[in-house]
Parts: structure tokens; C-alpha cells; sequence
């Protein structure tokens, strides 16, 4: 409880995010529908609502990996979308590195060691040497309990194990902000207790997060602000405590509790 | 042997054409790239090699270009196999789950990096069964290049023809070789496949 307390207080700062009016649509289907939000340093954001309710369009937004039609993104001091333009392409790949993402699926890359996963980027883009960047990778790789897994290749890990190497490979590039896609959904049940080990690690550490997913658990417990998207808006959002015990829309309360009867 | 040059050769031709002309047909919003490659594609697949062949060495001349009868072979073949590989380029790289695009520019990859760091390496391991066809294709495709007057296999079976009159004879040992070169470059696919097989690039 102190901790979120700490945190708020940082809201005088400035929002390392800000969205206002966000708008996106595939073709007819109207996804996102105006979406005000701000993200302050150091928050955790746990974004829950139903399926189809614009959460993961919403995230990819943030990095750029689906285009807004309208609406501007403010993120790590620069505008990726104003008035529904992008930024440029070699601005955008800059940006990319400040926001590390993380997959439902988690896309490691199936041709390269765990270790060559993290350090790709570092390599081609920091211009880190090949045994700096592998130092930084065993470090990371350590951080995510994977050490002894560096050798390996992404398709003798389990999920969990992935999904935690997918985490150590967004952190190589010294992002400011991590998204997290659903981050378990692709799990078995059992696994996906140190895939939120990490990311609690993570929060505790200062690290600023946005977070879609399922866990109803890691929302109570870790986020500073949860927001409850529906139809493509964001209908509330608000500490934990309140969304979880008092929610003021009915849509909120009907959704959280299809969740968590089902627990 | 001339037919062994003559198609490795044209091979790399087809192979640096077709990876070029299959990246190129990859996004259809760059309209020139996208349509130049098109064009190029229907019309090599849709004309006989043989007529190809002898409009660069029959045609050509007329416009005072003359190209040596090797040259004319090697870029008939090449522009020729180049066509079929681009598709099979084409056809691994958008096999290749989007996620993985996705994963390498959310990093900070530019499209370019991401294509040749990731897409690619990956890319290439499903092109060799397909490339394998093609490769075997161009090797008994080469045989036509005998009616450019250049001295391959084939041509230097009908020159012993027109001495010996064996007409049997000679073409089974000459269908026997195409055999063996075809089967040679079956075994050495198959070989590069299961290496990188056990180097885990294939699951």
C-alpha cells in the first residue's frame, strides 16, 4: 500500500505517455474510440475488460505496431502519432527502442541461441560488442532465472521459459517503458506464476509498465492504476482498491464478475 | 565441363535475381518496385525458354548487340530461373509468422535489419526444397543452350552422334550424366537441409 502511495505522488510529474483522443478503426469496425490515458513514470497499468473490448489495439498502438487514424500519442518525450500521422520510419525505429514490448506469443526468434535473442538488438543497434553484449545478456538472463538456459534454442523452452527470455530481450535495449500484450494467455496455468514473478521484479524496480491481461491477481496486487476498457473506450480507471471493490459502471462490474466467478 | 558452369552460374544469376524480384513483390504499396517485378515475372514464366534463349542470341544482334554465345546462355537461364526462384522467395518469406517482423521492429529494427536478421535466416531454410526442384529444373533447362552453339553436354553428344551414328547409345549417356549431375545436387541439398536441421534453424 505505501508503495502505490509513493507512486501517485509522482503524478505532479510529467505523464511519460500521453493519449488523447485516440482513434482507430479496421475498415468499418470502429476498435479504439477516443481514448484519453496518461501513463506517469514509474506506473504499473493493468488494462483489463472484455475480449474484443480494444485492449491489445490499444497497447500496439503505443509502439507504433498498428497505426491510430486519429488522435495523438505522446510517449518518452516524443509524438509518435499526431492527428493520426506517424512518426517517420527511422524516428519510430529510435522510439521503438525506449519501448520494449512484450508478446502473447512471444515470438522469440526460433533461429538464434537465447543468448543471440537478447543481444540482436543491443548488437545491431547499440553497437555493443559482441562479448559486451553478451555480458549484458547474461546478466538479464540471470535477472529472469534463464542462466543456464543461454546456449539453448527457443524451441527446447517451455512457454514460460520463453516468455521470460522475451522479457530479457525487450530489457536489453534499456527501454523506459515496457508493454506487456497478455502476457500469460498463451500459458499453461502452471507456468504462468514465473512469467509474473518477473514482472513484478520488474515493477518493484521502478520500471514503467502497461499491462494487458487476464491476471486479475497481478492487477489487485501490482498495478497503481487498472482501467477497464469496453467497446473501444476506457470506461474507468482508478487504483485497484476502488475498481476491484466499488467500480462505478455497471459494465465494469458485470465483466469483473464473468471473471472472477469463473476463478 | 561447359554444362556444369553454365548452370552454376546462371544459378547464382537466378538466385541473387530471385531473391531481389521476390523482395521486391513483397509490398504492393511501392508501386514501380511492386509492378516492375510483376511484369517481369509473367513475362518469363509465360514465354518458352527456348524462344528467350534465341532472342538474346538471334535477336539481339539486330539491335548490334552481340553477346558470345556462354554470356547468352548464362543471362538466358538466369533471368530465366530467376522468375521461379523469386516466387519461392516470396512464398518463404510470407510464410514466416508476422509476429516474427513484429517482434524484431518492436526492438528497434529498421524493416531492413529485421529482413536480414531475422526474416531471412529463416526464410531461406524453407526456400531449399522448393530451390531444390528448381536447381534440378535448370540443370536439364541447360541442355537447350546446345542450340546456341555452345559446347555442353548435349551438344557435344550430337557432335559424337554425327560421326558415330549411335543415336541411342550416345543419348543415354548423356541422360545418364544429366542423372548424375541432378542427383549430385539433390544429395548436396538434402546435406545442407539436415545441417541446419541439427544446427536447430529448423524445428
Amino acid at each position: 500500500m505505501k508503495n502505490v502511495h509513493a507512486k501517485t505522488t509522482k503524478e505532479s510529474a510529467e505523464p511519460i505517455i500521453s493519449i488523447r483522443g485516440l482513434h482507430k478503426a479496421f475498415g468499418e469496425h470502429v476498435v479504439l474510440n477516443g481514448i484519453d490515458f496518461d501513463v506517469f513514470p514509474s506506473q504499473v497499468v493493468v488494462v483489463i475488460g472484455p475480449s474484443g473490448s480494444g485492449k491489445s489495439t490499444f497497447l500496439r498502438c503505443c509502439n507504433g505496431l498498428e497505426q491510430a487514424q486519429d488522435g495523438t500519442i505522446d510517449i518518452c518525450g516524443r509524438t509518435l502519432v499526431h492527428k493520426g500521422r506517424m512518426l517517420p520510419d527511422a524516428d519510430l525505429n529510435a522510439l521503438r527502442e525506449e519501448v520494449g514490448m512484450v508478446f502473447q506469443s512471444f515470438n522469440l526468434f526460433p533461429h538464434l541461441s537465447v543468448r543471440d535473442n537478447v543481444t540482436l538488438g543491443p548488437r545491431k543497434l547499440r553497437g555493443l560488442s559482441r562479448s559486451r553484449a553478451d555480458a549484458e545478456a547474461d546478466v538479464l538472463l540471470q535477472k529472469v532465472g534463464l542462466s543456464h538456459k543461454a546456449e539453448a534454442m527457443p524451441a527446447s523452452l517451455s512457454g514460460g521459459q520463453k516468455q521470460r527470455v522475451a522479457i530479457a530481450r525487450a530489457l536489453a535495449m534499456k527501454p523506459r517503458v515496457m508493454l506487456f500484450d497478455e502476457p500469460t494467455s498463451a500459458l499453461d496455468p502452471e507456468l504462468v506464476g514465473e512469467v509474473l514473478q518477473v514482472m513484478k521484479l520488474l515493477a518493484s524496480e521502478g520500471m514503467t509498465m502497461m499491462v494487458v491481461t487476464h491476471e486479475m491477481s497481478f492487477a489487485k496486487e501490482v498495478a497503481d492504476v487498472v482501467a477497464v476498457m469496453d467497446g473501444g473506450g476506457i470506461i474507468e480507471s482508478g487504483s485497484p482498491d476502488v475498481i476491484f471493490s466499488q467500480p462505478t459502471q455497471a459494465r465494469t462490474r458485470e465483466f469483473l464478475q464473468a471473471v472472477l466467478s469463473r476463478a | 565441363m561447359v554444362t556444369v558452369e553454365i548452370t552454376s552460374v546462371s544459378l547464382l544469376l537466378g538466385c541473387v535475381l530471385g531473391l531481389l524480384v521476390g523482395i521486391g513483390r513483397l509490398n504492393s504499396a511501392r508501386r514501380w518496385v511492386y509492378g516492375l517485378c510483376t511484369a517481369y515475372v509473367a513475362a518469363i514464366r509465360g514465354t518458352p525458354l527456348l524462344v528467350q534463349l534465341f532472342i538474346l542470341f538471334f535477336g539481339l544482334p539486330q539491335f548490334g548487340i552481340l553477346l558470345p554465345a556462354f554470356v547468352c546462355g548464362v543471362i538466358g537461364l538466369g533471368i530465366y530461373s530467376g522468375a521461379y526462384v523469386s516466387e519461392i522467395v516470396r512464398g518463404a518469406i510470407q510464410s514466416i509468422d508476422k509476429g516474427q517482423m513484429e517482434a524484431a521492429r518492436s526492438i528497434g529494427l529498421s524493416s531492413g535489419q529485421a529482413m536480414r536478421s531475422v526474416i531471412l535466416p529463416q526464410a531461406v531454410v524453407r526456400m531449399i526444397p522448393p530451390l531444390g526442384n528448381e536447381f534440378i529444373a535448370l540443370i536439364k533447362n541447360s541442355a537447350l543452350v546446345s542450340l546456341l552453339t555452345i559446347h555442353d553436354l548435349m551438344h557435344e553428344g550430337q557432335k559424337i552422334i554425327s560421326v558415330s551414328y549411335r543415336s541411342l547409345e550416345v543419348y543415354l549417356a548423356i541422360a545418364v550424366m544429366y542423372f548424375v549431375l541432378t542427383g549430385l545436387t539433390t544429395l548436396a541439398l538434402r546435406k545442407i537441409e539436415l545441417r541446419l536441421r541439427v544446427g536447430g534453424m529448423v524445428q
